[in-house]
């Protein structure tokens, strides 16, 4: 059995695993050990600005995320399966295209002369072109379109697993609808939304075209410092730390939640 | 429940909205693509084939066109049959440590891609396979693995072992056995594990941009660094071709996990 899984195994340790281990050691690691990388990162005003900002704009992903994909959720967890179907296929088809496809559009809707300025325009309601991309607002749009599907599909597999019977219990004992939804349907499914925000808010930690190719060069994430610190600045050691930062970050908050939730939960869902 | 209450139809007004937003973008690259004009306009001018011929006389987009398909097949050949032995030995196995493998093997999912696109960069230039096919290759079998992996152990969830049990005491052998009875019982899952490592390989942006160049840079690459420069409509036929080309092969993936029930 273990022969089984060794070339799946042997791909993954030698094109992941090691190469973080490399990046782990190369941040601590340059003719001899030095802490030196991570004392900018910890210090330095453009790192602590870049982590603060990415922190930022992740919770506003993720709260924006939510209050979109909630009622989606709901609706496809109260519709005839076919309309179920229907809703959720609208929901994954955008997540089987191209990022950088999706980023592409968002930048033509977007755009000084793009589709939306444009018909604006055209409609007379607006005389100049509204500043809707290259700026942290064409970001979070785009990036909240992208992580979308990670918020709504783990909301729905939870809401599927709370009893119908238990919402007409409530009614029948005199609760409106909407007092119902409050004290029955939305404590059930807190696991769905932790799941959920979890996933958006750890990939939009690490997001990269969209803050790219729609912020405009303003809007630093950690991921742009990454790259640029290797592609432009050839500051490897100042990468590397910078990537284990973010590393760390992210699996202490994948820790946290799985005191509170199982992980499988939070994975399973792709 | 089927009242129409205020709040249930603002839950339908909101739903549509956001599940036009979802839609949206994606639908409306494929105008942009057979417009004549050089600029997005409000409305569209006249219909033209022209950012097509521009796509497919150009010379660089067809090979990184080609870098693309090869990339993707290569990446499927391998991925699925190391991603379907490996689910196989999971769902198979009571050994603990098979656990911490599965999670192991999901790992591509869970580090941030940036960090594992420079990461094997500077692996890559340790070993001389920048701008290499076969590095480029490996390391989309390495983010395709866990879509053959999640798949195949769905598949295999539903697949009763004692089936081939019986086949091994009737006489086969375990290879065989697992062809003849396991491997047509779980082959739907199989195939739409192939088809999503396939169209992650094709998708695949990130990890290029670092260590893909040269003659060996896949389309995404190309269009990422063109998408920097200026707004070429070119990109929007291409990627029009590319969502078509996702979408059909999830229609296939989806019809064949239909009939596996």
């Amino acid at each position: 059995m273990l022969a089984l899984v060794s070339p799946a195994l042997l791909v993954i340790l030698l094109l992941i695993v090691l190469p973080v281990g490399w990046l782990a050691w190369q941040s601590i690691y340059h003719d001899g050990f030095t802490l030196e990388n991570y004392r900018r990162v910890f210090t330095e005003d453009i790192y602590w600005r870049s982590f603060a900002l990415t922190f930022e704009i992740s919770l506003a992903v993720t709260i924006i995320a939510l209050l979109l994909g909630y009622p989606v959720a709901y609706l496809a967890n109260s519709v005839p399966k076919g309309w179920s179907i229907l809703i959720l296929s609208l929901v994954v088809l955008p997540f089987w295209t191209s990022v950088l496809v999706r980023a592409y559009a968002w930048l033509a809707l977007l755009q000084r002369t793009g589709v939306i300025n444009q018909l604006l325009r055209y409609l007379d309601v607006i005389s100049e072109p509204l500043a809707l991309a290259h700026n942290t607002f064409g970001t979070v749009v785009a990036t909240v379109h992208i992580l979308l599907p990670f918020m709504v599909l783990p909301l729905y597999a939870t809401m599927q697993k709370i009893p119908g019977d238990l919402m007409q219990a409530g009614a029948s004992l005199g609760a409106s609808p909407s007092l119902t939804f409050a004290r029955v349907f939305l404590p059930l499914s807190l696991p769905g939304v932790l799941a959920g925000c979890t996933m958006v808010f750890v990939l939009c930690l690490g997001f990269y075209i969209t803050p790219e190719l729609l912020g405009g060069g303003r809007t630093v994430m950690v991921s742009m410092l990454v790259s640029r610190n290797v592609e432009l600045y050839n500051q490897f050691g100042a990468a590397s730390a910078v990537a284990v930062v973010l590393l760390l970050s992210v699996l202490l908050i994948f820790f946290v939640v799985s005191r509170f939730i199982s992980l499988d939960r939070v994975l399973g869902q792709k | 429940m089927t009242r129409i209450s205020p709040p249930r139809i603002a839950l339908y007004v909101i739903s549509t909205l956001v599940l036009v937003y979802l839609i949206l973008p994606v639908l409306i690259i494929a105008p942009i693509s057979f417009s004549s004009a050089r600029f997005l306009t409000f409305p569209p001018p006249s219909f033209s084939l022209r950012w097509y011929q521009q796509y497919f006389a150009n010379p660089a987009w067809m090979q990184a066109t080609r870098v693309t398909l090869t990339v993707a097949l290569l990446t499927v050949v391998i991925a699925t049959p190391c991603g379907v032995a490996a689910a196989y030995a999971i769902s198979q196995s009571k050994l603990r440590v098979m656990r911490v493998i599965h999670m192991t093997l999901l790992l591509p999912l869970v580090v941030p891609i940036i960090i594992t696109a420079v990461g094997i960069f500077f692996v890559y230039a340790k070993v001389g396979l920048v701008a290499t096919l076969p590095g480029l290759v490996l390391a989309n079998v390495m983010l395709g693995l866990p879509y053959v992996v999640i798949s195949v152990l769905a598949g295999l969830q539903s697949f009763d072992p004692a089936q081939e049990m019986v086949a091994r005491s009737l006489g086969m052998n375990r290879l065989r056995s697992f062809f003849a009875v396991t491997l047509p019982q779980i082959k739907s899952s199989v195939v739409a594990g192939g088809i999503f490592a396939f169209i992650s390989a094709m998708d695949e942006t990130i990890v290029a941009l670092f260590i893909s160049g040269g003659q060996y840079q896949p389309l995404t690459k190309r269009m990422f660094t063109a998408l920097r420069d200026e707004i070429d409509p070119t990109i929007a036929a291409i990627s029009t071709l590319m969502t078509a080309a996702s979408f059909m092969l999830l229609l296939l993936a989806s019809t064949r996990q239909k009939r596996s029930g």
